[in-house]
This record gives structure tokens, sequence and C-alpha cells, in this order.
């Protein structure tokens, strides 16, 4: 047997594969070190032939134009950093309804391509293909036209009870802010309080003795109620800002602007025809055996679904949901063909104004990179919690 | 003893009939009470609509080029207007004599794609003979040569423009993406970091804000006196975008390949470019060919926005068709279903070859 020590591993060699791949990665950084280094300084040079101005300064400024709606006092001799602002907040809340609606019935085609009924579900098939495969651009654009064009004038207004559609918009009866209401909001958070302990209770009882306990219509019930009664305490305000036909127009009550009812139409019509494939391939991911067996172990068809199809479906489901969501957010920023003005559509107007293409372009990123990133975070979080707890 | 005569108890029904339309009536829409009351409520909601929306869009219609017929009273859909316009609506701006040259370019680009969808065309040459229609297509659009008129980028339009962008991009998008998701998965962290953070920059913002960037911040990127044509930068703008998601879709190929293969390749001694190229690729590729179908149609359908930044493709024409005339104008919603129409023509029938190619995928695994 010989006692002949192995040669030590050399720690570092030309040839070694790490320090190929330290060489690879110096030369991968160098060239995009170089390739921002030469767009930067190009840029600089130019702006400094051009005599364009940079900096954020110009934030400050009056803004010099008015904004069609907005949820805030806004103005023309308002800053820019204000109209800006107005955008986001423009852009968020179209992007937000937007959301809700568009999972409500992008879930109720999906569910209805399952339908026993043959006219249900060629309806939802129709409705999935026509909407997904024309653009979404040519979508707003139509309904835009749609509302602007065939609806009657604000005097002829379509009514049903205090609402007015007339190409002014939709017209509706506004609640008035009364302190009461603080009394029912402040309810509505006792009640997600409550239900949330109720919650937890039922779920101890439940890990301990084995009984089954609401945990949907109980909780359900405490908010409501309890939301009801903080109303009731402060005195049931009940006025509303209801709107009536004018002379020449109609007059008081809150209103949707054509833009914000055309957007959000297109924005919740394409997105959710996606959602609906989404919604069905979820559905389809979990094997039939699963529904059969749960009801073979006594489980009603609502707990099936509750407890055993639903949790598997939106582990597949979330995921491309989540996309479905950004994609909604992101593609609001067509709003700017149509007139509403949100963030884009803000900065395309001070762009015309300043000429500061870079911080103009450079705010909208970062106003979407922001979102987007925001949302994958929380869905991923979401996510993380509700995958398969593999051991 | 009583004779036993030999009663036969009644004949039992026949089972229902579970084939044949009238079965397939019965348990498709008649099932049970719900079946039946959502099929009487969908199918009154339908025989109320639709006899409306066809008496408009048919038995009504105004069909010639005539503004004055059109507004009749009673008239329904006025299509005379894409008999009038539809030249202008297809191709643009581009001039009017020699929109043959457009319509020949189109034609061949088109032909080029339904090729490449079928299997005899998967061959080696199938990448040299989209080099060669590419440069014919340039070379009819752009002419300037045998004795073509030149035809300045700027006005190009229509359907040619909107089949250019989406496969010029496309085609050059997918060398970057492959490289882009090959970086994603690589060990080295610099490298990693680099096109991470490039496709998450990119899938995190619209594209409309890197067309305004390509528009507007492009011509600042240049060097001085160095200039761009609008269509090059568009389409540049158009392809970093759509590398970013098909770089996903790539890398989500690469993921599905066991780890297996990876280690029983590198004990065979093939190197990193060896494997990937040998092992990993061929079956990644396949895997994701649905996929990037479909990131093809949401290209097509994408190319729309180029509108907003002055390029007149399908949806921009229509503007210029329709906006300038006063006489027409009112019937702009015809002109827009005429176009949703060919975008819905293109983006179905590559959504059902993309079903197809999916179903040819998988039978390598149906056991």
């Amino acid at each position: 047997m010989s006692t002949k020590i192995p040669p030590k591993k050399r720690e570092w060699s030309w040839r070694s594969q790490a320090f190929r791949g330290v060489i690879y990665q110096l030369l991968a950084v160098g060239v995009v070190a170089l390739g921002v280094w030469f767009l930067a300084s190009n840029t600089l040079h130019n702006m400094q032939v051009r005599g364009i101005k940079s900096g954020f300064d110009f934030l400050g400024d009056p803004a010099g134009f008015d904004i069609g709606e907005s949820l805030f006092p806004f103005d023309s001799a308002s800053p820019y950093w204000n109209a800006f602002l107005v955008g986001l907040v423009n852009t968020l809340r179209v992007a937000i309804v937007g959301i809700i609606l568009t999972t409500l019935i992008g879930t109720l085609v999906g569910i209805g391509r399952f339908s026993r009924n043959a006219l249900v579900r060629g309806l939802c098939y129709c409705y999935v293909e026509l909407f997904r495969n024309i653009p979404i651009l040519l979508q707003l654009l139509m309904w835009y036209l749609l509302l602007t064009e065939t609806l009657p004038l604000a005097m002829d207004a379509i009514t049903f009870g205090p609402f007015f559609l007339s190409k002014g918009g939709l017209i509706f009866p506004k609640p008035l802010w009364e302190m009461g209401h603080l009394w029912g909001l402040i309810g509505l958070i006792g009640g997600a309080a409550l239900a949330f302990v109720y919650r937890a209770w039922a779920f101890r009882r439940f890990e301990s003795t084995g009984q089954i306990r609401s945990m949907f219509w109980v909780p359900l019930g405490l908010f409501v109620v309890t939301g009801v009664l903080g109303w009731w305490v402060g005195g049931a305000p009940s006025h509303f800002d209801f709107p009536f036909k004018g002379d020449f127009s109609i007059e008081r009550g809150g209103a949707l602007t054509p833009e914000f009812l055309a957007v959000l139409l297109g924005l919740t019509l394409y997105t959710a025809a996606f959602v609906a494939e989404v919604v069905r391939a979820g559905i389809q991911s979990v094997a039939q055996g699963q529904n059969e067996a749960a009801a073979a172990l006594g489980l009603n068809p609502g707990h099936v679904m509750r407890l055993v199809t639903l949790p598997q479906a939106l582990r597949v489901i979330i995921p491309p949901l989540t996309n479905q969501y950004l994609n909604l957010t992101k593609n609001s920023s067509l709003a700017v063909a149509i007139g509403y003005p949100d963030v884009v559509s803000i900065a395309n107007t001070s762009l015309n104004q300043t000429g500061r293409a870079v911080e103009a372009i450079a705010i909208v990123m970062l106003v979407y990179l922001t979102t987007s990133l925001s949302t994958s975070l929380l869905m991923n979080w979401y996510n993380a919690r509700s995958a398969i707890k593999e051991r | 003893m009583t004779a036993h005569t030999f009663q036969p108890i009644a004949a039992r029904r026949a089972p229902n009939k579970t084939e044949g339309p009238v079965a397939w009536i019965r348990i498709n829409l008649f099932g049970d009470w719900i079946t039946g009351l959502m099929t009487l409520l969908v199918g009154g909601a339908l025989l109320w609509i639709v006899p409306q929306f066809l008496s408009w869009a048919v038995f009504r219609a105004a069909w010639l080029p005539d503004y004055e017929a059109c507004r009749v009273d009673g008239v329904g859909a006025c299509w005379g207007v894409v008999a009038e316009k539809y030249r202008i609506i297809l191709f643009g701006r581009y001039p009017f004599e020699e929109q043959w040259r457009a319509l020949l370019a189109m034609t061949l680009m088109l032909a080029m794609l339904v090729g490449s969808c079928t299997r005899a065309f998967w061959k080696p040459w199938l990448a040299p003979a989209w080099v060669v229609t590419l440069a014919v297509f340039f070379l009819l659009m752009y002419g300037d040569a045998m004795g073509l008129e030149k035809v300045e980028t700027d006005r190009w339009g229509g359907l040619p423009l909107t089949i250019l962008l989406a496969s010029l991009s496309m085609m050059l998008a997918f060398p970057i993406a492959m490289v882009v998701a090959l970086g994603r998965r690589s060990t080295m962290p610099a490298i990693r970091t680099v096109c991470t953070v490039y496709v998450e920059l990119i899938r995190g913002v619209p594209l409309i804000s890197v067309l305004f960037m390509a528009s507007f911040m492009f011509p600042l990127f240049m060097p001085v006196g160095f200039s761009i044509d609008v269509l090059v930068r568009v389409v540049i703008g158009i392809t970093l975008f759509a590398a970013a998601y098909m770089a996903e879709v790539i890398r989500g190929g690469l993921q599905a390949i066991p780890k297996g293969q990876l280690e029983a390749a590198a004990t065979l001694g093939l190197s990193y470019w060896q494997t990937q190229r040998k092992i990993v690729l061929p079956q990644a590729l396949a895997m994701v060919v649905p996929s990037i179908m479909n990131n093809f149609i949401g290209l097509f359908k994408d190319t729309s926005l180029v509108t907003i930044v002055s390029l007149y493709e399908l949806t921009g024409a229509l503007s210029i068709a329709l906006n300038s005339d006063a006489d027409w104008r009112p019937f702009k919603i015809e002109g827009y279903l005429f176009i949703a129409l060919i975008y819905f023509a293109f983006c179905f029938s590559m959504s059902r070859y993309s079903i197809w190619v999916e179903k040819q995928v998988n039978k390598g695994k149906a056991r």
C-alpha cells in the first residue's frame, strides 16, 4: 500500500472554470457599463447642444393646463407634481375598480365554460374568443366612440330612476359625507376585528374538538351587523345628492365621465376574457377524482368546492392571475389614446410643454415599476403561503 | 289444478336515447330545472339581440360607397365606408399608384408566415428563406431600385406595416430572449443580475412608455448628427419589449428540463454550450412553442400601439382615412368593426394553430 499523498488540488489556475467565470462576468458587466456610459454621455451632450434643461425642478412650476377629472381640486395654477399626483390617482382608480370587476366577470365566465347548459357554455366561449383576439387599444377606441356618439345628449339622457346615462357620462346620486358615516366606518373596522377573532377561535375549537363552525357566514354577518350598528349609532345619515334635469344639463350628483367609463369597460372586458381562461385552466387542473373522493367522504358540494377544489385550483390560478392584474394596470396607460387623464397622459402633456422627455418618461416608468414590483411581492407572499407544504 | 297461463308483464320503456340531436338537446339544454331556466333566459336574450344585430349589420345595411345612402333614416350599418376607404385603411399613406407593391410585399410575407407554420417548411433552409423574404419585402416597399419609385418609411402604413412590425420584432427578439433566458439561469451572479434586471425592468413598464422612449429619447441617446429612422426606432423598442417576455417563456421551458439530464451531460464530458445546444434547448424550445405562439399573438395585437407614436399601421390608418373626411366620419364605428374583424381573423387563426402545435408537441409524451 503506497502512502503517496495525492498532489494537493490547485486552488487557482488560468484554465479553471472559476477564473473563466470571473472573466466572463467582468466582460459582461464591462459591456453593459460601456453601453450605459455611451448612451448617458450622448444624452448629456445632446441636451447641452440643443439647450434642453434637465432636472426635476420643473415639478414645482405651475402646470398651466387643466385636467378634466380629478378627485381633488386642481387648476392650471397648481404645480406639476400636483398634476402627476392627479394622474397617478386616476390610474389607480381605474385599475382598482377594473381589477375588482374583471375578477368577478372573469370568474363567472371561466366557471360558465363548465356549465351543463350548452347555451351558457357557447356564450362564454364566444365571449372569450371575441374579446381576447381584438387589440385592447381598438376596443378602448370603440367603447369611447360608442359612448360619445350613440348615446343621447344630456337633455335626453336615458334614465333609470336617479341614474342618468348620456354623452356626458353616467350621473348618479352621491351620498353626502356626514359624521355618522365615520361611525359606520368604525363599526366596519370593529366588525372586521371581531370576525378575525371569531375565526381564530373557531379554528382552535375545530382543532381541539373537531366541530365545524361556519368560517364564512358568521364572520360576514359580524362585519355587516357591526357596520350597520355603527351607522345607526351615528344617527343613520341617509342624505343623497340627487341629480336632476336642469335647464341645460343634468345638475348635481356624482358623475363618471365617458372617458373613465370607456377605459373601465374596455380594460375590464378585455382582461376578463384572459382571467376566464386562467380560471378555467385552474379548475381543470384539479383531478375529477378528487371531487368524487370528497363527495364519497360525505362533504357537501359547498365544502367540496371550498375545502378540496378551490385551494388546489387557486394554487394554479394565482400566479397567472397576478400577471393579468399587472397587465390591466399597465394597459390602463392606453387611456392616453382617448384622453382620460391618467399618469401617462399627464406625463405626455408635461413633456410637450416643458420638453423634459427624460424626466417625464422616468416618472411614468417609476410609477409603473413601483406598482408592478409591489404587486408581485404581495402576490409572491400569498403564493408562498398557499404553496404545497413539502416536507 | 288451475292452469297457469303465461302472463307477460308490461314491457319496460326503452331507455332514454343518449345519442343524436334530440338527446343532445334534452341533456344540454333541459337537463334539470336550473339548466332549463338558463336556456330560457339566455335563449330569450339571444333571440332578442341577434335579430336586431343582424338586421342592423346585414339586412338594413348600405353596401355601396355612397354616403348619401348611408344617411337615409332606417339604414343600418354603413359598409359603404369600407368599400370607399378600404385602400387607405389597408395601406395607410402609401402612395396610391404604388399600392400594388405593398400588396405584393404583404402577400409574400403572409405566404411565408403561413408556410412557416406547416411541417414541410421546418427545414434548415427556412432561416435563409426568411432573410430573402425580408429583403424582397424591403425592396418592394422602399423601392429606389430596379425602376421602383422611392417610398420613405414614414409613408408606410396599414396592414403591411402591422405584419412587418410583428414578425420582424419577433424574429429579432428570439435570439435576445434565448441569451437572456440562459443568462438568468447562469451560475455567474453578475450575468444573472444583469439579465434579471433587464427582464423585470421591461416587464414592469407598459409598452407605451417603451415606445415613447423609442420615439422621444432615442434621438438623444445617439451621437450628434446620427439620426435613425422612426420605423427602426420603433422596431428596436418593440423588440426589446418582446424579448423580455419571451425570455420568461423560454426560461419556463429551461426549468422544465430535469436536472439529471444536465448531470448526465456533464458526466459524458459535454461543455456548457454543448449541453445547452444538444440537450437542453431542443427539448425546452419544443416545449415552449405554444407559449411563444401566444406571445406572438400578443405582439401582433400590441403593434396597434404604434399609432400613438404616429406610425400609421392598421388602427392609425383608419384614423387618417376617416378623421379628415367629414362625409364619412360619422361611420367610423363600421370602420373599427372592419379592422377588428381583420385582427380577429389573424389572432383567432393563430390561436387555433397554437393549439394544434401543442398537440403535436405532446404527441411524443402521450403513452
